[in-house]
């Protein structure tokens, strides 16, 4: 499962201290305490998770539980432009199925991974709010509406 | 007490306020069925996480079927357990759990004792509608030095995820993914050897399919038995004689050891032994440090570590070598019985027939699946030599005897063979918590004290409570003796020890709940108690019946002394029967 393998240097470790000291090291807050570290680093890749398994005494197979369970958390690292399509019900029915099969295509990666170069990253999402706009994806900040599959290109020539 | 009164199935009841709907119809002689569910009601553990949906039942009022094992009774309630749309909805429930469930009954090591097929033959289930739409889960086979986790066959019980955390606190399990894929397993879905488990089984003791059973050994021992060239030893624990016969339809709690030594020597075992010959060993080994101990720490030695803790179980060394590296040095270096045995019979016992070890095979019979780890550590082993060759379980060795064709019911009580078969009451109560530093008790008082022991009871040593503590008169010196069975509350101990809070001059420590006789490697207990309890009588029973019953008057003990060992703690007695620990974190990571 964890293919990528990071060594973490001292600063990471004692970031996720703080983390954890912020929370008094209780247990029971370990969903924010991942909050915090992925939106640190990116992602909650294992040897984090070992981290915080010593500090909040919780054993590391309980935290991967969670982390696996919530679609939100992950382990994979996060593209320095993380590309969302929004599968919400307005969308799909707008075709944004076809939208994410080109950026797999165009992307060569599946959902929920990243490109070699570490430049996109591709997720899928619910609803965003901007069902007017649909199909709606998002790169990073920026909001594309009324996406069609032959905009795919285009768009992604924005970030080379 | 407060309480409430509801109808079931048109019959009126009155329980205690907070009682489920599951208990109160049970009193009623109604059985709804369950599956997740568990109660191993005298060991405090229950598993009800309500996620199976098998024990639903209608109540008037409610919109939903409600799931009776974590639903409470409410003044007024009525219930109905067997309406047509609950017996419906459980069947179709039952449906779903068998749809991604491989089919594969007949070879399964689960057959004829999996709680799933029962349930599927109990509900009367003869198709699975949709199956040829259905997917099924793929998870990978994982092979343990003593588990097998297949995890296709896993229907999500939980139930031991609730045992490695809740009561073993080892927390190698937890349960990971959702919906579909969900499964329960180690971090990052690693093997469970590169986990903190122990071994323990408890898992596998808990699980009610085939996902979790123990690595076979019945093979390699059959092969060695058909090996001319080898001499082949059988040992068996205590707390073996005292299940074995559930295996073969006998109450819990009947005593076989006669028909399990005619049967072994039926199975074509050169010679038959008792591992409670190597516990009375034990004692005069683990019992020696601990006076020496005592002694100096009373003289004000800082160096003599008190309490002293029993190291006979290996789930429990597992355990503080995981969890406590840096406490290495408290617990007896005295190894346990299963390996001091076979360290004796592949020197001492092959010298006196006057073969090579490497011509003998130590075949053990354990309650326990951690037994079966702790024969492959380096550490017990010469020239890549092990001094036990393979552990099976109780359960391995009833379906070795049925496969030979021995009618175990009507063989004819034989005894051991002499002299590593020779032991006394001390060595049998190994087998059920507290009855390590009984024996344990019943040496030290008499050499310490230079008096005879008038009652060799300690029953306020017996029972099963989790932590259990007694004072002992030592003639003067008071002897605080700690007992906990279960990880979990052998932490409780364990941390008091680590922050120099504990009180106590000894502690035994069982890993398994209930001691060995409710180990993982024992007949299935499908959670029911009294099963545990009725093998603790049946082990101090067979300790009254013996005519020795401290382990320093065992005459063959006395003799391996005399002949071979000098006296206890002599150096001879450090290289065969002593070892030493390991910070086994550090183990597993350089093993990764």
């Amino acid at each position: 499962m964890s293919s990528i393998k990071i060594e973490l240097r001292k600063e990471d470790v004692d970031f996720i201290k703080e983390t954890c000291s912020k929370f008094n090291n209780d247990s029971q807050e370990l969903i924010n305490v991942l909050h915090g570290c992925q939106e640190h680093f990116g992602y909650l890749p294992a040897e984090v998770q070992e981290v915080i398994s010593e500090y909040l005494n919780v054993p590391v197979a309980k935290i991967y539980g969670v982390v696996t369970f919530y679609s939100f958390f992950t382990m994979i690292p996060k593209g320095k432009h993380p590309i969302s399509i929004c599968m919400g019900t307005a969308c799909y029915v707008r075709g944004a199925e076809k939208v994410l099969e080109e950026f797999k295509k165009e992307l060569g990666i599946k959902v929920g991974e990243s490109t070699k170069d570490n430049k996109f990253s591709l997720s899928s999402l619910r609803c965003v709010g901007a069902c007017g706009l649909a199909p709606v994806v998002l790169v990073g900040d920026k909001t594309y509406g009324r996406v069609a599959p032959d905009d795919v290109k285009g768009i992604l020539k924005e970030y080379e | 007490m407060e309480t409430v009164k509801l109808t079931i199935d048109n019959k009126e009841i009155e329980v205690p306020r907070g009682t489920t709907i599951l208990k109160a119809a049970k009193e009623l002689g109604i059985e709804i069925p369950t599956l997740c569910y568990m109660d191993l009601h005298d060991l405090n553990i229950e598993n009800k996480p309500g996620g199976c949906r098998i024990c639903v039942a209608e109540v008037q009022g409610r919109r939903n079927l409600a799931p009776t094992c974590s639903t409470k009774c409410e003044p007024g309630m009525v219930v109905k357990t067997h309406t047509a749309r609950v017996l419906n909805a459980r069947r179709t429930v039952m449906e779903f759990i068998l749809s991604d469930h491989p089919k594969d009954c007949l070879i399964c090591p689960k057959s004829g004792t999996c709680e799933l097929q029962d349930m599927a033959h109990r509900l009367g289930i003869r198709e699975i509608p949709g199956q040829e739409f259905a997917e099924m889960s793929t998870y990978r086979q994982d092979t343990s030095p003593s588990i097998i986790r297949e995890l296709n066959k896993c229907i999500m019980c939980r139930r031991c995820e609730m045992m490695c955390n809740d009561v073993q606190t080892v927390g190698a399990l937890s349960a990971f993914n959702r919906g579909f894929t969900a499964a329960v397993g180690p971090a990052f879905e690693q093997n469970l050897e590169y986990s903190s488990c122990t071994y323990c089984g408890q898992c596998v003791a808990v699980c009610p399919t085939g996902a979790l059973t123990e690595v076979n050994h019945v093979p390699q021992v059959l092969k060695a038995l058909n090996d001319p060239t080898k001499t082949v030893v059988v040992q068996t624990a205590p707390a073996v004689r005292a299940a074995l016969g559930e295996e073969f339809g006998m109450e819990p709690g009947t005593l076989v050891t006669g028909k399990m030594t005619a049967a072994l020597r039926a199975l074509g075992f050169d010679y038959v032994f008792d591992t409670d010959f190597a516990a009375d060993l034990t004692i005069m080994e683990e019992g020696t440090e601990l006076l020496d101990r005592l002694s100096r720490h009373l003289k004000g030695d800082k160096s003599a570590r008190i309490p002293i803790l029993t190291s006979c179980c290996p789930g429990w060394v597992n355990f503080f070598e995981y969890y406590y590296p840096d406490m290495k040095d408290v617990p007896s270096t005295a190894k346990s019985p299963q390996q001091m045995f076979g360290a004796v019979a592949k020197s001492y016992f092959a010298e006196k027939i006057g073969i090579n070890r490497k011509d003998m095979v130590v075949v053990s019979i354990m309650p326990c699946l951690a037994k079966k780890y702790e024969c492959q550590r380096d550490e017990f082993s010469v020239d890549g030599n092990p001094d036990v060759d393979y552990s099976i379980s109780t359960r391995e060795l009833a379906a070795f005897i049925r496969q030979a064709n021995i009618d175990i019911r009507n063989l004819h009580d034989e005894d051991f063979d002499s002299p590593l078969g020779e032991s006394t009451g001390a060595g049998v109560i190994f087998g059920a918590t507290g009855g390590v530093i009984e024996a344990a008790c019943r040496t030290a008082y008499e050499i310490f004290t230079g008096k005879k022991l008038d009652r060799l009871d300690f029953t306020e040593l017996r029972g099963m409570e989790g932590v259990r503590s007694a004072t002992l008169d030592f003639n003067g010196t008071p002897i605080k003796i700690g007992i906990a069975h279960g990880l979990g509350n052998a932490r409780k101990l364990l941390d008091d020890v680590k922050h120099g809070r504990s009180e106590f001059t000894a502690i035994e420590v069982m890993a398994c709940p209930g001691g060995c006789i409710g180990g993982g490697g024992q007949p299935l207990h499908h959670g029911d108690s009294e099963i545990i309890k009725a093998r603790a009588a049946a082990i101090y029973t067979e300790d009254r019946k013996k005519p020795l019953r401290k382990s320093h008057e065992n005459p063959f003990i006395i003799k391996l002394y005399e002949e071979y060992l000098g006296k206890p703690g002599s150096e001879k007695s450090h290289h065969l029967l002593h070892t030493h620990y390991f910070d086994r974190k550090d183990k597993i990571l350089v093993k990764k």
